[in-house]
């Protein structure tokens, strides 16, 4: 099998089910196996899910870097469902927010999401991942052109959004949100210097320009 | 973020609630059959040492709810005590291995009697009472606990405050090496929190010694810490070491680490929110004993009461105030 078919058909696979774990951990601990969601579940089960949105749109966007530094251009293509899943577990987070914290009431939802800035950030983002992944397909890519590629810078945007959401609304210690934020400040700040140095391999001129590798008119 | 689980309890271990419910109900019928009287000066309480030491001769009392109360795992578990570490499940952790015996506490200001008492000696001759009370942290999350302790208002009569003497201020323990979460500034330490006098000498202000039938686990601030219901959680000081008569306010540790979120009175007031999240509402949380899935999906959140439903016995104290300046 060549490489682009072991990767469609056994390694995109093998990730997506890895990515999935969290998910199933929380299903697990919710019956009591192998571990359990402690005293206070509600929390625990957005907790999780909402340090794993992070994670994973910290993952996201370590693809480039890596790709880059490493010339493994394969890994360009796990990007999109790596992406999809931090938007999967974004909108797990804000599910649970819904039914299980505020139990649909929408009078405090609506008060929390315009009154409470942590959570108009938050929300914010989520919007933000939410038209990502509408847009995620190559379809899409297509219809779309110039927009596209405009729309889907707004990662930047959702992640810092998304970590100044968690730093928001800790109580006092801010050493778990600290560490996302340094990730992102390294990841950014790898492109910022990367753009000044304008040291960009062909591989990523050909990326930014043709990304998907589709045919564009001239 | 992972929950680790925690050590398991062995099941021999914990008091089974009917068992635990059911002995209130023997003490209950026990005094009433005996007609038992029990006066404060006839009642000399020792505390036994040891962990999970059993505490004996517990009155019940007309001030506690009956309203389900939270598991012994939830309670002992689930802990804000920064002292530990600023987890939920670090308290359980890391104070495993904290000794609470001997321990002494220093009465110290505008009173008649001053001086550093051994625990036992704290608390006689006053008679253990159960408290069944509500907890409602500033989080917004809540449990039904059930404390055994003595009223507070009984020591503080007992060292006789001078006019002058307008609040009570407590103090935690100050010690990093047996307090290991002292090491990081999280916190200004020692942990300081404060009544005023009216506060102090209420019938609901409770000074813990135990809860659930035992002494007080470490991570619930053994071995003596207060409980005052109708306030935030963090008001209820854990592991006192002094208390001092003051004319002029204490600046408490939360206030001081954000004056505008934390403020001295803290009582719990669903009509003054915290300025980032709300305070009407809040989870009565606890992994029932049902299954998880009620425990998750039937926990929507409920309204918070004005003083947490304490208001016929507190809300007197605060004619005249502006609790919302006074937050």
């Amino acid at each position: 099998m060549d490489v682009i078919r072991q990767i469609r058909f056994v390694w995109k696979p093998a990730l997506f089910l890895l990515c999935l774990v969290p998910a199933l951990l929380v299903v697990t601990d919710t019956f009591g196996i192998g571990g359990t969601l402690g005293a206070n579940p509600v929390e625990e089960i957005q907790d999780r899910f909402g340090n794993w949105a992070l994670r994973f749109i910290l993952i996201t966007l370590a693809v480039t870097p890596l790709r880059q530094l490493s010339g493994r251009n394969w890994l360009l293509r796990f990007r999109r469902m790596l992406g999809l899943f931090a938007f999967f577990y974004v909108f797990m987070h804000f599910l649970t927010w819904l039914l299980l914290d505020q139990g649909l009431l929408m009078s405090a939802i609506a008060e929390d999401i315009f009154e409470r800035p942590f959570i108009t950030i938050g929300f914010a983002a989520f919007v933000i991942l939410l038209l990502m992944a509408a847009t995620s397909t190559a379809g899409m890519r297509r219809r779309l052109g110039q927009r596209w590629q405009q729309l889907h810078y707004g990662i930047y945007i959702a992640a810092l959004l998304g970590v100044w959401h968690y730093w928001w609304q800790v109580k006092k210690d801010f050493s778990d949100p600290l560490v996302y934020a340094v990730v992102l400040a390294l990841l950014l700040g790898y492109r910022v210097w990367q753009y000044r140095t304008r040291a960009r391999a062909k591989s990523v001129r050909g990326e930014r320009d043709n990304p998907a590798g589709l045919q564009q008119p001239h | 973020m992972l929950i680790r689980k925690p050590a398991d309890i062995r099941s021999s271990e914990i008091t089974p609630r009917e068992v635990f419910l059911n002995r209130r109900k023997l003490l209950q019928t026990g005094l009433a059959a005996g007609g038992l009287a029990l006066s404060g000066s006839a009642m000399a309480t020792v505390l036994p040492e040891g962990r999970r030491a059993k505490l004996a001769n517990v009155a019940p009392s007309p001030y506690s709810t009956d309203e389900a109360i939270n598991s012994y795992t939830d309670i002992t578990t689930y802990n804000n005590y920064y002292e530990f570490g600023t987890g939920k499940a670090d308290p359980f952790e890391n104070a495993q291995e904290f000794e609470p015996r001997p321990w002494t506490v220093k009465v110290a200001g505008h009173c008649e009697k001053t001086g550093v008492l051994d625990l036992d000696d704290f608390i006689k001759p006053f008679a253990l009472e159960e408290r069944i009370y509500r907890l409602r942290c500033v989080e917004a999350w809540s449990m039904v606990i059930p404390w055994i302790g003595v009223p507070l208002a009984d020591i503080v009569k007992r060292h006789k405050p001078l006019a002058n003497a307008k609040y009570v201020v407590f103090e935690t323990l100050l010690d990093a090496g047996r307090m290991p979460g002292q090491r990081s500034r999280t916190l200004h330490w020692p942990y300081v929190e404060g009544l005023t006098i009216a506060e102090a000498v209420n019938p609901l202000s409770l000074l813990a010694v135990g809860v659930y039938g035992e002494v007080l686990p470490n991570q619930n601030g053994a071995p003596i810490r207060l409980v005052v219901p109708w306030k935030y959680g963090f008001k209820s000081i854990k592991g006192i070491v002094s208390m001092t008569f003051s004319e002029n306010r204490p600046r408490t540790t939360w206030e001081r680490a954000a004056p505008h979120e934390y403020g001295f009175y803290a009582n719990v007031n669903p009509a003054v929110d915290h300025p980032r999240w709300s305070q009407a509402r809040e989870r009565r949380i606890g992994s029932t004993g049902g299954s998880s899935l009620q425990s998750i999906f039937g926990a929507a959140k409920q309204e918070t009461l004005m003083f947490n439903g304490y208001g016929e016995q507190v809300a007197r104290l605060y004619e005249g105030l502006d609790l919302r300046q006074n937050f």
